[in-house]
């Protein structure tokens, strides 16, 4: 394995865990403030992407980035008020359930309005290129802005890039993260929030309003999804099943890092797209290891199918086989305060 | 409960009811397509049934639960292939029974890991869980056969006094038996004591930890036996479609057994055979029906999860309720203004959702379309008007309504309350 190689899968691997942390602190945030899992949180995100397609289609890329996450936020603040709140009193269970039924909805809905076929939601021009090139040369390893300088893939020199988009999706996300943390710990608003996690009735005879407190966050939350959908649409494929497969990993990313942690999401999730990422660019097996150990593995050995898997392949269920691993280990998860 | 245990009435006419009709069905619906229906019935009946063993009874929702369907069919269809090339001496009428055998092995394997929590996030590592097992149901084409997946053939193995379960009824039959025997047996599981613990971690299992008793081992024992049932319920589905596809172990199977169950109630035991029912229903006839029939069961069960949460079997045993106080009577005119109004408006928006999809998928059969026999001009604007006017009258009339039935539902009850408690204190 060498530095570029190294290099390239790591950046990659940091900006799809930076993407799904960007679902994963929505979820997480909605999660710990109302006990509430929004099953439709990754739906959410397709409704981002796919909104903010069709601004872009109209207006541009830029007005898309601002607007789908408002609008988006303001639907999931409404469907908090006149349906999540309606069955609050049922306990988790119909909770979790409304959101799921929401699922369906979206996806029909969101194929009802822009097709079943994936549509062409790109990088706006200023960042579809390289940001930078890896220049691997025998002797040594360098790096140039923009695009392949000259004399790549000549004379055992070997250039990777490195998209700008990708760069500009960590970017967001950083800055994300950063103004998430400013606003919960350093402002008004995000006190109140902070209190009415742990002391809802306490904050309520201060005459704040702890539903319109519980719509805000919500709304917020789905707001965050829409902003992670604008990023990975553009950055992936926008199709309508991009919400069940980004979906699935999401959950297993929170339960991971520990139900209501946000450090534990940061964590799983950043961990989770660099091992992803060093996976899929790998071709190596258990097979190959227990051979490189000195033992023969041949087709008649016992569990051969099992063992000449390539990481390449378990990269798309690393997620659930390292939930269950955690699962098993540490069940509170790995910044989780307590256990379910 | 009835306190005259030794022999209950009740009970034994409405068995006997679930036993006749089981038996009948087939000579009322004779065509092929009502049969395989029916069969599909049956399966679905055992899979919801022991989908609510975990959701109503235990309240855990699993969104994984065709795992352990889907592997007991995989296991059934390898079984059901060493019958026919004679290596495993088995009849045929048993291989169900081997996909529980199945679906309780993988039940146990990954239900120590599931169950570990309660709760929500049971839930998500169920739907962890599912999605791993479906991805890996490619990744082995060995015993998953891939995406063309498994065949087999039922006629295997010597014919017992004739039956071959070649013609599809007499496979319905032994579907029958098979759902029948099933449906007493969970029932009679939820009168055990077991059962009865179950119930307990749901409702307070901090109180059931300070009786003694470790929720999660309740919660494995549980898990372990849904899933038997749920691969009894593979094993026959092996044997009435004779091919396996990994579809089987996805997520959409799964969220199926999730909606119906609900739809059906998961309060009520009965519950889930209604879901399921309307499950087997929607699969086979509102897919034909309409293009927009996943739109509407979305729709309709979070309509469900916010004004009726106990599901249909809930509505039905409210109304039975009030039928046997003798006041159903005075609802009848109300329920029928309700229905009137629910219908109109049901209309208007159904034509104007119909218009969208033809837009959508059927541009080149041009905007004229027919809904329930109207013709309608998806691009006019006088076919919008009319179905948007349709729509705003039925809400309208609907709330209209609500407002006349709200009142005497709520009147009824309470003089229900003051019978019931009239009744306690004279006995």
């Amino acid at each position: 394995m060498d530095a570029a190689f190294l290099l390239i899968s790591l950046l990659n691997g940091l900006s799809v865990g930076l993407l799904l942390f960007m679902l994963a602190s929505g979820l997480t945030l909605i999660f710990s403030m109302m006990g509430v899992l929004n099953f439709a949180h990754a739906s959410f995100y397709m409704l981002g992407a796919y909104v903010a397609y069709s601004i872009t289609q109209v207006i541009g890329f830029w007005t898309a980035l601002l607007l789908a996450p408002l609008i988006v936020g303001v639907l999931g603040a409404l469907f908090e008020r006149h349906a999540l709140r309606r069955v609050h009193k049922f306990g988790h269970v119909p909770e979790l359930l409304i959101t799921f039924g929401l699922s369906y909805i979206i996806l029909e809905l969101v194929q009802l309005v822009w097709g079943r076929q994936a549509v062409d939601f790109t990088p706006p021009p200023s960042l579809s290129g390289a940001l930078f090139t890896i220049i691997d040369a025998p002797s040594s390893l360098s790096f140039a802005w923009g695009e392949k300088p000259e004399g790549c893939g000549t004379g055992g020199v070997r250039c990777t890039t490195f998209p700008a988009f990708r760069a500009f999706g960590m970017g967001v996300a950083v800055l994300m993260l950063i103004s998430i943390w400013l606003l919960l710990t350093r402002t008004r608003i995000g006190l109140v929030i902070q209190a009415s996690l742990t002391h809802p009735e306490a904050v309520e005879s201060l005459g704040h309003n702890v539903p319109r407190v519980f719509m805000l966050v919500f709304g917020g939350g789905t707001a965050l999804a829409a902003l992670a959908g604008v990023i990975g649409g553009a950055m992936r494929v926008t199709e309508p099943s991009m919400a069940l497969t980004v979906g699935a990993v999401v959950f297993a990313v929170i339960v991971i890092g520990g139900m209501g942690s946000l450090a534990g999401a940061f964590v799983a999730s950043v961990g989770l797209g660099v091992i992803e990422s060093f996976a899929v660019s790998s071709d190596h097996s258990i097979a190959d290891g227990l051979t490189a150990l000195g033992m023969a593995v041949t087709p008649e050995t016992f569990g051969f199918a099992l063992w000449s898997v390539k990481l390449s392949q378990i990269a798309a269920i690393l997620p659930y086989l390292l939930l269950v691993l955690i699962l098993i280990f540490r069940p509170k998860g790995l910044f989780g305060s307590r256990e379910g | 409960m009835a306190a005259n245990a030794s022999f209950n009435r009740g009970r034994w006419i409405v068995w006997g009811g679930y036993a006749l009709l089981m038996l009948v069905a087939p000579l009322l619906f004779t065509s092929s397509l009502s049969m395989t229906m029916l069969s599909q019935m049956g399966i679905a009946i055992i899979a919801c049934l022991a989908f609510n063993m975990l959701l109503g009874q235990g309240g855990m929702l699993s969104f994984g639960h065709a795992v352990y369907s889907g592997l007991g069919s995989f296991i059934a269809i390898h079984a059901l292939n060493r019958v026919s090339d004679g290596t495993l001496a088995l009849p045929v009428s048993l291989i169900p029974l081997v996909g529980g055998l199945g679906g309780l092995f993988f039940a146990a394997l990954l239900g120590y890991v599931s169950t570990k929590k309660a709760g929500t996030p049971f839930a998500m590592i169920t739907l962890g869980i599912g999605e791993l097992v479906a991805a890996m149901s490619l990744m082995f084409p060995g015993f998953f056969g891939g995406e063309g997946g498994i065949t087999g053939n039922r006629v295997a193995g010597q014919p017992f006094f004739g039956i071959t379960f070649g013609p599809q009824s007499q496979l319905y039959y032994l579907i029958a038996i098979y759902t029948f025997v099933c449906t007493a047996l969970m029932f009679a599981f939820t009168r055990t004591p077991l059962g009865r613990m179950l119930n307990a971690c749901r409702d307070n299992p901090e109180r059931v930890e300070f009786v003694g008793y470790n929720t999660r081992y309740v919660r494995y024992i549980a898990f372990m036996t849904s899933g038997f049932f749920m691969g009894i319920a593979g094993g026959l589905a092996t044997l009435n479609f004779e091919i396996v596809t990994s579809e089987v172990v996805g997520a959409i199977r799964s969220g199926g057994y999730l909606l119906f169950t609900f739809l059906g109630g998961a309060t009520f035991f009965f519950g889930p055979i209604i879901g399921a029912v309307l499950l087997v229903l929607a699969l086979v006839l509102l897919s034909e029906l309409t293009q927009a029939w996943l739109l509407y069961l979305g729709l309709v069960f979070t309509f469900m999860v916010m004004f009726a949460p106990g599901g249909i079997a809930s509505l039905i045993m409210m109304n039975l309720r009030v039928a046997s106080f003798g006041k159903w009577r005075q609802l009848l005119v109300p329920y029928l203004m309700l229905l009137g109004a629910a219908m109109i408006a049901v209309t208007g928006a159904s034509a104007m959702i119909e218009m969208v999809y033809h837009l959508q998928l059927n541009q080149v059969l041009g905007p004229e379309m027919r809904f329930a026999g109207v013709p309608l001009n998806a691009k006019s604007k006088g076919s919008w008007v009319a179905a948007a006017v349709v729509l705003v009258v039925g809400v309208l009339l609907f709330e209209l309504a609500r407002r006349r039935f709200a009142p005497l539902w709520g009147r009824i009850q309470e003089e229900i309350e003051t019978e019931i408690k009239r009744r306690e204190a004279r006995a």
